[in-house]
């Protein structure tokens, strides 16, 4: 087999055993890895709590992974969301998932519930169990510090710990898999780390082909000027987006109440430069180096980051800023639910928040202390139990992200319609809408918009599967990526191939959110974004959603995408894509 | 949906890529909808079904081009030619022929690849986010077979009647050429006030169109005010520049020119580094055919001219540069700058012509067309000696 490893390590914590399995290579091509094979993995086990011994939590990669193609240290993990209760994946980066391949396997299966606190060190796919009691409470630095410089390392804090519904799983230190809480399933297992480190090589077919594909892939991104140009992210990081977030009229301030940041030019990416003197850095196997460090070692945040804590806080302290990412990170947080967990706080509470108040929230948060107890419930939660539900810009319970849904109404159902709740993610219309790729569209109408999105979905499921990186696809296309999956796995697939094995694995996500229960009235907007307007200026007015055109819109999606009127898989559907 | 595929049905006919009537155009979102009926709509059907994707184009291109593609399609050996000219090379490596106009091989092909031509009926491609897509790639395609036609007559030799091909394909060009000749920008330059540079901006981008002296959404455009540089934004058309222009300070304060044209640091270099203030970036054809005609033999860079060309070229004042569209290491932001000042236009091999202006696109514009015309001549001589 080459690309694959051929092995999935599963690993039973309530009885310290493991096995390996062998599966098919038709279950490879059929799941591709990654997102995908994940998902296969979890199905069996999705209507159970995320907190039973039986729910997996699973840690794959994809078969670029290991090889020259580009942008391939990538990984998914995956199992079900405690903040959401849907399908909880996230695609992270660092060099976890190189590992992986290098001792041997594809992915890892965690289930079971320890006794006691547990650390899990797999080397060249021999498990090793240690006890972890002395990290309980330890932050994610100091955990990696204990057990020491070898391979790489999945951590919680003390977030995950104190049952944050949003805490997240850390990579080698800043990497975060950050969205859902899927930080939470690896604390309902006592499971404080599994290192991973390994030595062996992953087989390329056909290294010649790999090598034009790299070749053809690089050309583009050098010719992407959201990538590699002047003022891209490989320049200033992914808070490059900030100034045109704000310059589209469409930066979430105060809570989603308005759509620009008065102080947006003080807190951009040039600030960050200017003050940090940021250099570049990045996952394994990436030529862009989208992260960025400051000369003092400082984690410099991402445009999530960047922006929710300042503008949807009315906040302009970078210094807060880069504290309150470095908070996030050490106690394991998610930066986005955090953020906005606050300011709907603040919205309900009427406080203005000065940036101390900001960052002593996020100590409570993390330790479940005082009003910090609450507000690790995430927005919703918190927000239904002030009687303010509306307060809480989420959807399936998950926090909006930096992009104003009313300056992009493709952003806007892609929202609504996302398996795995408020993400920008799934699809990114962001890609066309704002920054022009692989062409423009018009922000400002569903026209069309329900095919792209179904079809943006299935390209980001194959590239979660792959396991690449999505910027890429600012520049690069699966026509590109095809031909090196093909190098690598020497299995022939075209871009359209991979683009129906994407269909089935979405599909596969809403199959799995149907039994738990997720139908259409699960898949809509807060509704102040039906009702008030956006925050005009520079010639652009930004008007509140048309909540029929909306309907409309996703009333076409569910077509498209081969779902009923109520948003429920068929068995029509199923069968096509060769799952029932 | 209608809306967009009438809006890029016109634009085919108007720069020629297409006679009126001849594209047929389907979008599908909830439904499926046509620019117009069409036998062939049955086969277009079929092929939409058997991919993931959102609009469908299929058209016979307008002449020269169809006898050209015929031509290439006839000669391609393994099922597909590949361009030379390096814009198209880079976003679509090679272009897919058949013979034959049936869902099951067009199916096979578009998985593959992003169109194919099929001999003695015409191309078809596609979208996935906007019917801009396929209008796109009909244009890229009908430019790349005229290029790699016209460039192999010189390098490889003529066959058959290419010749008359060959000539009435230029004889019409430049007639086209001189029966547009009173299109020139009308802004006189320098623009202290952004207004009159956004409008000089787009009338300027909005005649490079309509002189074919650019096709698709290539191409880009700039000004300099001060230590600002207005500038078009990447892959926007020349011909639609309303709303497309970004502001980048030169200090990089604001990243909001991220969506700013992949040659952002080729144009500031310049702009900042010279006497110009304007500066146009067409894709001439024969600029660009010109550029590729290299006779020097044993050459340790051949197949790879576009990045690695080492030998100082011109065609009359005008320097023909290596570089790759972008910032990578063969990047054109490292040899236009130094190839252009003091000059009034470089060509970047395979690729397009920049010129710039001193005050204004009056200037810049002049020499564009300029240039081309001095290209078709010397390409004209040097078919002649074959």
């Amino acid at each position: 087999m080459h690309g694959w490893r051929g092995k999935i390590l599963h690993i039973n914590l309530s009885d310290t055993t493991s096995r390996i399995e062998e599966p098919s290579a038709a279950l490879y091509e059929k799941f591709i890895g990654g997102k995908g094979l994940a998902g296969y993995y979890l199905s069996r086990s999705i209507r159970l709590s995320w907190d039973d011994p039986g729910m997996p939590l699973l840690f794959f990669t994809g078969p670029l992974v290991d090889t020259p193609s580009p942008t391939s240290g990538r990984m998914a993990i995956v199992s079900r969301s405690p903040l959401t209760g849907t399908v909880g994946d996230t695609s992270v980066g660092g060099k976890y998932g190189t590992q992986i391949k290098r001792a041997g396997l594809d992915g890892i299966v965690i289930t079971g519930r320890s006794a006691g606190w547990r650390g899990i060190v797999i080397r060249d796919g021999a498990v090793e169990y240690r006890d972890a009691a002395h990290l309980q409470g330890k932050t994610v630095s100091e955990t990696l510090r204990e057990i020491g410089d070898d391979g790489s390392a999945a951590v919680i804090g003390p977030a995950a710990e104190n049952g944050v519904l949003f805490a997240s799983i850390m990579i080698d230190g800043h990497y975060s898999s950050g969205r859902g809480g899927l930080g939470l399933v690896m604390a309902a297992k006592k499971l404080k780390y599994i290192a991973v480190s390994g030595s062996g090589k992953t087989s390329i077919h056909d290294r010649a082909l790999l090598d034009r594909a790299r070749e053809e892939i690089i050309r583009l991104t050098s010719a992407s000027p959201a990538l590699l140009g002047e003022l891209g992210i490989s320049n200033f990081g992914t808070g490059a987006l900030l100034d045109l977030i704000q310059s589209r009229r469409m930066l979430p301030t105060d809570n989603f109440r308005a759509t620009a940041f008065a102080d947006a030019q003080s807190v951009n990416a040039f600030s960050y430069k200017t003050k940090y003197h940021t250099k570049k850095t990045g996952c394994a196997g990436c030529h862009v180096l989208c992260k960025k460090k400051g000369e003092r070692g400082e984690i410099i945040p991402e445009y999530e980051t960047m922006s929710h804590f300042t503008a949807l806080l009315g906040n302009t302290d970078l210094d807060a800023v880069v504290e309150a990412n470095r908070i996030c990170n050490e106690a394991g947080m998610d930066t986005i639910s955090a953020a906005a967990t606050i300011a709907c706080h603040s919205e309900i509470t009427g406080a203005a928040l000065t940036p101390r108040d900001i960052v002593s929230l996020l100590g409570e948060i993390a330790a479940s202390r005082g009003v910090g107890a609450e507000l690790a419930r995430g927005s919703w939660r918190y927000a239904e139990s002030k009687g303010h539900p509306g307060v809480s810009i989420s959807v399936k319970k998950l926090e909006l992200p930096a992009y104003d849904p009313r300056g992009a109404r493709g952003m806007a159902l892609a929202y609504a319609v996302s398996t795995r709740g408020g993400c920008h993610l799934r699809a990114y219309p962001i890609s066309h809408e704002i920054l022009r790729k692989p062409v423009a569209t018009d922000r400002f109408t569903f026209s069309g918009k329900a095919r792209i999105i179904k079809i943006a979905e299935d390209l980001n499921a194959v590239i979660d599967s792959l396991t690449a990186c999505k910027f890429l696809f600012f520049a690069a296309t699966l026509e590109e990526f095809a031909l090196a999956f093909q190098g690598v796995t020497g299995v022939p697939a075209t871009a359209q191939d991979l683009l129906r094995a994407g269909e089935r694995i979405y599909y596969h996500d809403r199959v799995m959110n149907a039994q738990n229960g997720f139908t259409a009235a699960d898949d809509d907007l807060p509704a102040r974004f039906f009702t008030i307007d956006g925050t005009g200026g520079n010639g652009i007015a930004v008007p509140a959603i048309d909540r029929a055109a909306f309907l409309k819109a996703r009333a076409d999606y569910y077509k498209i995408r081969g779902l009923d009127k109520r948003g429920l898989p068929t068995n029509a559907k199923m069968k096509e894509l060769g799952m029932a | 949906m209608i809306d967009l595929l009438r809006k890029y049905e016109s634009k085919l006919t108007a720069q020629g890529i297409c006679d009126e009537g001849a594209p047929l155009f389907g979008a599908l979102d909830a439904e499926l909808v046509w620019n117009r009926s069409g036998a062939e709509t049955a086969v277009l059907e079929e092929v939409i079904s058997g991919l993931n994707i959102a609009s469908i184009l299929y058209a016979r291109p307008a002449e020269p081009y169809f006898s050209i593609l015929n031509r290439l399609a006839a000669r391609a050996t393994e099922g597909y030619f590949v361009p030379g000219d390096s814009e198209t090379r880079t976003f679509f490596h090679d272009i897919p022929v058949s013979d034959r106009f049936d869902a099951p091989t067009i199916v096979a092909t578009l998985k593959r690849r992003r169109s194919i031509f099929i001999r003695d009926h015409g191309i078809v491609t596609y979208g996935t986010v906007s019917p801009e897509q396929a209008f796109v790639v009909m244009s890229s395609v009908c430019f790349s077979g005229f290029v790699k036609f016209f460039t192999d007559a010189l390098v490889t030799g003529t066959k058959g009647d290419d010749i008359a091909l060959l000539r009435d394909a230029m004889r019409r060009y430049r007639e086209f050429i001189d029966s547009t000749r009173d299109l020139v920008p009308s802004h006189a330059g320098p623009f202290a006030e952004s207004v009159r540079i956004y409008d000089a901006i787009i009338e300027a981008g909005r005649l490079t169109v309509e002189r074919r002296m650019v096709d698709s959404y290539f191409g880009n455009i700039s000004y300099r005010d001060g230590g600002t540089i207005y500038i078009s934004q990447t892959g926007s058309s020349l011909d639609e520049l309303a709303g497309c222009i970004d502001p980048c300070p030169v200090d990089g304060s604001s990243c909001a020119g991220i969506t700013a044209s992949s040659e952002y640091s080729a144009h500031r270099d310049i702009l900042m580094n010279g006497d110009a203030r304007a500066i146009l970036h067409g894709h001439p054809r024969f600029s660009v055919i010109m550029s590729m005609i290299c006779e020097k033999e044993n050459c340790a860079n051949r197949g790879q001219c576009h990045r690695l060309c080492s030998t100082p070229r011109f065609i009359g004042d005008v320097p023909i540069i290596p570089g790759e569209i972008g910032t990578g290491r063969f990047g054109l932001c490292n040899t236009l700058p130094p190839a252009l000042r003091g000059r009034r236009g470089a060509i970047v091999w395979g690729h397009g012509l920049f010129t710039t202006g001193r005050d204004d696109f009056r200037e810049a514009f002049r020499s564009l067309v300029e240039i081309e015309l001095m290209c078709l001549e010397e390409y004209g001589k040097a078919l002649g000696k074959k």
